[in-house]
């Protein structure tokens, strides 16, 4: 009596995704820590200084965690509404920050009382830096100007008023003591030279623009806004250079990695994507559980710090050489792993009567159904939410070769079927399946074809999956066209040897698929 | 052209062992069932043939226990004889000669000294009856048996229609819609007939009968898959019937349990054993999956083990809880064989499409199934009307590493479904691993598939009917598992569709036949040298000659050509008209088989290419085309000098015959020796087998020769002492194994004397 024959899911090659230097780095980190904040995380900042703590702002304070303590080291409380834009000093003492009150407070790191505080803005202040020469201090705000400030004796010493929205964002220049970007809601980014009382370059976004980021060399200045990412040329007076179009909500932060070779970007869509600032091509992307509203690299990558909206700050910190190479060498010897093994490793003596125990297969769900001969049941497991295409075609390949799919397909309700077209809709084009799943369509059709019009949910998927035929069909055809001119092609360039023909052969299957479908 | 006498055409192996219910021996340590033209008898613990007991002529058409004697059965055969045998012993004790056609045989304890067998009706050969052979008590072991009554008129000649009740009480017969049952004390006959459901679109009609061993109660198998139990059939009017309904296709056999707990077994098609409790009947127990169709069952007197033979020649023994405990596999013989018959060459079994979806490995020394290698890895569904997937092609390299196995699905509307598999030899397993599977490695059907023999590379070529054919190129890795296969070149030519492909012997050329022209490429380059054609007729065959004659290419056409060209010149150097259906080159050696098929029946040449004299040939080797056939390597070479012998030495040629027989020729010397060795075995029968024995058993049995030499005048001379074949044994054998040196003395002394008689 032989054993059931479990349902061959067919392995189909995977094209494209290839194993890159990129997804090797960017995946070497551990699993995130999660740390819970009492309100949205609107901004992180690293330390420049050894130990490379980082300031997290969010609602009315700004926590300083270390490197590896889920606990912060240091808060800062003083704050009479929320907070915004925490960031050090590049010594790494000080520490500046806006807030809903528009007041802007500066503290001495171990410190807890605000050194200065600057008031002179009439709306809440989502942005504040240090410049260079570490002597003034940039703060952006919603009363659409933007100041410097001198630190020593607390004074404004220039207000730029040429916004006509909301500054949410800003950036000094590392290089240059004189030199600030900011960017609005205008949809413009200006950039200002503290000599000269006017920006001295604009840059037309063309959507409220979120976040701001210099290049190292500062040369190139990065913008994002809207589900755009644009880089600009700042030495070929704001040119536009690249627009990336890679998320499908907000961009609301940008930061680069420690060499300066990668970009990130994060977004309301939940993710972080990396791109290689050479190509400006996606390289890499993380997903998160909620929309991401800042992102701080640690340098040389250590770790990567993102905040969300529901004010979870996860971190994620990288692989040590050792971890890298996982649970090899020693095995982990532990009382549990000894009671697990219990006579599993015993061999037995010569004299020992061996009591053989047949061990036990076990079935997918599906194939219990088909096992009991319950067709429809089988394909309604196959059907299942989140089960991969592959087994759900394979399952409906098995029943046509019973000659039971018709029964399957049977019989169904209005909430069945269209969820069952629905999954044709999904896959019926894709070159994979097309063979299984257009006979299975065929026979959907001539099943229900007299109840045509009692639903609208499934009249309406109906017209849907007609239309994606039709328009395969005419993609087929185009690409047969493109396959006799390459014929042509191939035909002339070949040395003129009569009797051997040649034919690519990959691209004849794809094409064959179709051929025949009414 | 000359007929040679010293070679015979045989019948070798593969014979069917389902044809008609086995039977278990009272002791439930054997299994008897038909084989052909031989009964054989199974150890039913161990599945190895104990004995073949040999005898009839025809087909044995029937197997049963002799009531009065539980170590004798009888058997009957289409040659008109009932033998009777010891079964343990394997010897024929009598012969009944009844001259008829003989269908079937039923024996009941009741009836001491009668046989009940089924034969055809003297005036219509489409009627049969039953009738009861009373066996004449005589002392000689050829009986001419006279007396024949007719006991039913009209019964059906499958043997499971026919039943004895209630330990010989009364007969039950059905044939078509009607039961009917004959009382012997009465003798009297009732008869029950079934309306008709055929314009329901039911076919309703009696497939099996069965009778409970004490009660009166009957039990009938219908085509429309239900079981009736039959109740109160002693009277014309007030019987009585219930339904049991579970098979949905005819139940095609059934069987009561013996007495204790009567159960009730039922098969069909589905392959699933139904166990009814008897009373109980809508308890069941199931035994699924027993891998194909039930065509017997039968059980075991005590009821301790019941057996199941199925459609694909197999016995299963099965205890009775219900669990399988043995399989007994002959060879199992589809319609038709789609792949060609090979040979592992690991194995040197004969390979071939078995049960649907299988290749099976063959054994053609010991005609044993080794074993069968799932090729479809699918579940099997046993069901009238569904298309399966058959394995078409298959191929293995010239070691045995690889094997390749083409496998297709035609469905009804839509297109051709076709799966390449590549295998690898695991050695620690000892059999193949699924490698690399290709889905629609072509758009249509294949229609040749071969490995190049060159040692360098692992090369696969198959050619399809869609115009092109496909060289397929092993990426060798350091392990056997991780090698990989891929796609190295598709060629055509002029859009024709290539119908073979093979290598040269060195694997340096490759050929195709498109059609009309034959075609050669360099398989390292894909260049096409050069293109042969030999109009009218399309290329059916192709074969390179080999060693000597490795410069020959032979093609054979549909329009009745056999060519020969040469690879050197590129011309033909010799065409012959003849229609040849198949043409197969022995690997061993030059020599060429090629079997024509005229006039109905099939002629077999074996030639070299190089000499225009066949050296054997042999005119209607069998009725219908031959299709298969494959030159086997012998175990042991043959030392036969005659010239028209030759060519079997070193290797063996197996066919198949349109009615899926599997015949092979035997030479003059071969059957000597066969027959050498069974007189030696039937002396060593009769002592116990010890290592003493074989040692001294042999020396009297040398002593007897001896004597015999010395008692036959016309022995020429005794041989000389240094040959003597004592003195070899003396000295070869170890000293501790010896017999005393007295006894040995005498015997040592007198192998030198030189005999009288030889001295005159």
């Amino acid at each position: 009596m032989a054993s059931f024959k479990p349902t061959k899911i067919q392995i189909y090659p995977q094209l494209g995704a290839k194993v890159t230097q990129d997804t090797l780095y960017w995946k070497n980190y551990k699993a995130p820590v999660q740390v819970k904040e009492f309100g949205a995380i609107t901004n992180i900042d690293f330390s420049p200084l050894a130990p490379h703590n980082y300031a997290v702002t969010a609602s009315t304070r700004i926590h300083i965690y270390g490197p590896f303590s889920q606990e912060p080291v240091k808060t800062f409380t003083r704050f009479k509404d929320t907070a915004y834009s925490g960031r050090f000093r590049s010594d790494g003492q000080l520490l500046v920050a806006g807030c809903e009150d528009s007041v802007v407070r500066l503290f001495d790191v171990s410190g807890k009382v605000a050194l200065r505080m600057f008031k002179g803005h009439t709306k809440a202040v989502h942005v504040a830096d240090f410049t260079s020469d570490c002597y003034h201090i940039l703060t952006c705000s919603d009363d659409y100007t933007c100041c410097l400030w001198d630190i020593p004796n607390s004074t404004e010493l220039t207000k730029y008023k040429e916004h006509s929205d909301y500054i949410r964002c800003g950036a000094t220049s590392k290089l240059n003591k004189d030199l600030f970007v900011t960017g609005s809601y205008d949809h413009t980014l200006k950039m200002f030279d503290a000599r000269v009382q006017k920006s001295v370059m604009t840059m037309d976004h063309n959507h409220p623009v979120e976040s701001v980021l210099f290049y190292p060399s500062e040369g190139l200045l990065v913008s994002a806004g809207g589900r755009y990412v644009k880089v600009w040329d700042l030495l070929k007076r704001g040119q536009p250079l690249v627009s990336l179009k890679n998320h499908h909500k907000t961009v609301t932060c940008l930061c680069l990695s420690g060499n300066g070779q990668r970009l990130l970007s994060a977004s309301l869509d939940r993710h972080v994507k990396v791109y290689n600032t050479t190509n400006y091509k996606v390289v890499h992307s993380f997903d998160y559980t909620a929309s991401i509203l800042s992102l701080a690299l640690a340098p040389e990558d250590e770790s990567v710090v993102v905040g969300m909206t529901n004010g979870i700050l996860s971190i994620k910190h990288r692989k040590t050489s050792e971890e890298k190479q996982g649970p090899t060498g020693q095995p982990r010897r532990q009382p549990v792993f000894r009671v697990f093994v219990k006579g599993r490793n015993c061999v037995p003596k010569q004299d020992d009567f061996l009591v053989s125990k047949s061990a036990k297969s076990h079935l997918a769900k599906y194939d219990k159904q088909l096992k009991r001969f319950n067709v429809s049941k089988a394909l309604d497991t196959a059907l299942e939410k989140n089960r991969k295409p592959e087994i759900t075609v394979a399952v409906i390949k098995e029943l046509d070769r019973r000659g039971t799919l018709k029964n399957a397909l049977a019989g169904r309700d209005e909430q069945n079927l269209s969820q069952l077209v629905n999954f044709l809709i999904g896959n019926v084009v894709d070159p994979r399946f097309a063979p299984v799943l257009v006979t299975a369509t065929e026979m959907i059709l001539d099943i229900y074809k007299a109840v045509v019009g009692q639903s609208s949910v499934v009249d309406r998927q109906l017209v849907r999956l007609q239309e994606l035929v039709e328009r395969e069909i005419d993609y087929q055809q185009d690409l047969l066209e493109v396959l006799g001119m390459l014929d042509t092609l191939f035909a002339s360039t070949l040395p003129r040897k009569e009797e051997v023909c040649r034919e690519h052969a990959p691209v004849s299957y794809e094409i064959s698929y179709f051929r025949g479908y009414p | 052209m000359v007929e040679h006498t010293g070679i015979r055409v045989v019948h070798r192996g593969g014979s069917k062992i389902n044809f008609r219910e086995p039977v278990i021996t009272s002791d439930s340590r054997f299994l008897l069932c038909g084989s052909g033209e031989s009964v054989k008898v199974y150890s039913t613990s161990t599945e190895e043939c104990v004995h073949d007991l040999q005898g009839h002529t025809d087909l044995v058409t029937g197997v049963v226990l002799n009531p009065s004697n539980h170590l004798q059965a009888y058997s009957c055969s289409a040659d008109g004889t009932v033998r009777l045998w010891d079964f343990t012993d394997g010897i024929l004790i009598k012969t009944f000669i009844i001259r008829y056609h003989i269908f079937s045989i039923h024996v009941s304890e009741k009836h001491v000294g009668v046989l009940f067998v089924v034969v055809p009706m003297a005036n219509e050969k489409e009627l049969f009856q039953l009738v009861a052979v009373h066996l004449p008590r005589s002392g000689d072991p050829e009986v001419e048996v006279g007396e024949l009554s007719a006991v039913l008129c009209d019964v059906s000649p499958n043997p499971g229609a026919v039943s004895f009740g209630t330990g010989g009480e009364y007969i039950a017969a059905a044939k078509g819609l009607q039961l009917e049952v004959f009382f012997f004390k009465k003798q009297k006959s009732y008869r029950f007939s079934l309306k008709s459901g055929m314009n329901k679109g039911i076919n309703n009609s009696f497939t099996c009968i069965s009778c409970h061993p004490k009660e009166d109660c009957i039990a009938t198998g219908h085509a429309d898959g239900k079981i009736r139990l039959w109740r109160n059939f002693n009277q014309k009017k007030e019987y009585t019937y219930s339904t049991l309904h579970w098979h949905h296709n005819a139940v095609n056999t059934l069987r009561f349990t013996p007495e204790g707990s009567t159960n009730l077994l039922s098969g069909g098609i589905e392959s699933v054993l139904v166990q009814w409790r008897y009373t109980q009947e809508n308890q069941k127990d199931f035994l699924p999956r027993l891998g194909a169709a039930i065509t017997h069952i039968a059980v075991s007197p005590d009821g301790s083990l019941f057996c199941t033979s199925h459609a694909d020649n197999k016995i299963t023994i099965i205890l009775s809880s219900v669990k399988v405990s043995a399989i007994i596999q002959g060879l199992v013989k589809d319609d038709c064989v789609r792949t060609d018959l090979m040979i592992d060459p690991r194995s040197k079994a004969l390979v071939l499409n078995g049960k649907p979806g299988h290749l099976q490995f063959y054994s053609l020394h010991r005609d044993k199934q080794l074993y069968n290698l799932d090729i479809v890895q699918q579940e099997y569904i046993h069901e009238q009307g569904v298309d399966q997937f058959q394995v078409v092609k298959a191929a293995f390299d010239t070691h045995g590493d690889w094997l390749a196995t083409v496998e297709e699905r035609r469905q009804k509307s839509s297109e051709l479904e076709i799966n390449l598999k590549l295998w690898s030899y695991d050695e620690q397993t000892q059999s193949f691993v699924l490698n690399t599977t290709v889905t629609a490695p072509h758009e249509d059907q294949i229609t040749a598939m071969c490995f190049s023999p060159s040692p360098e590379t692992t090369l696969l070529v198959t050619t399809s009917l869609d115009g092109h054919f496909k060289a397929w190129l092993c990426q060798l890795a350091k392990k056997i598992e991780s090698a990989s296969w891929s796609c190295d070149f598709v060629g055509g030519y002029h859009l024709l569709k290539p119908g073979c492909c093979c290598f040269s012997a060195d694997g340096s050329l490759l050929a195709f036949g498109f059609q009309e022209v034959v075609t050669v490429w360099s398989p390292t380059s894909w260049e096409l040298l050069t293109t042969l054609s030999q109009p009218p007729g399309a290329v059916r065959d192709l074969c390179f000659g080999r060693l000597s004659c490795s410069k020959y290419l032979l093609g054979t056409s549909t329009k009745n050509q056999l060519c020969c060209w040469n690879l050197l010149t590129c011309s033909l150097e010799w065409n012959t008209p003849m229609d040849v259906s198949l043409l197969q080159a022995d690997p061993f050696s030059e020599n060429m088989a090629a079997f024509c098929s005229q006039s109905g029946s099939t002629d077999l040449f074996v030639f070299k290419p190089s000499e225009p004299r066949p050296l054997f040939s042999k005119k209607a080797l069998c009725t219908g085309k031959v299709e298969r056939a494959i030159f086997a390597p012998r175990d042991q070479m043959l030392e036969s000098s005659e010239e028209y012998s030759q060519w079997l030495n070193r290797s063996q040629l197996y066919f198949l015959t349109q009615h899926m027989d599997l015949m092979t020729f035997s030479t003059k010397t071969e059957e000597d020796r066969l027959l050498a060795s069974s007189k030696q075995l039937m002396v060593d029968d009769s002592v116990a087998i010890t290592p003493f024995y074989l040692l001294l058993g042999r020396h009297k049995q040398q002593q007897q020769e001896k004597q015999e030499l010395l008692t036959n005048p016309l022995a020429e001379r005794t041989p000389l002492p240094q040959g003597s074949i004592a003195i070899k044994e003396l000295l070869d054998t170890p000293a501790h194994v010896l017999p005393s040196a007295s006894f040995l003395c005498s015997m040592f002394v007198r192998s030198l004397l030189v005999s009288s008689s030889s001295a005159r």
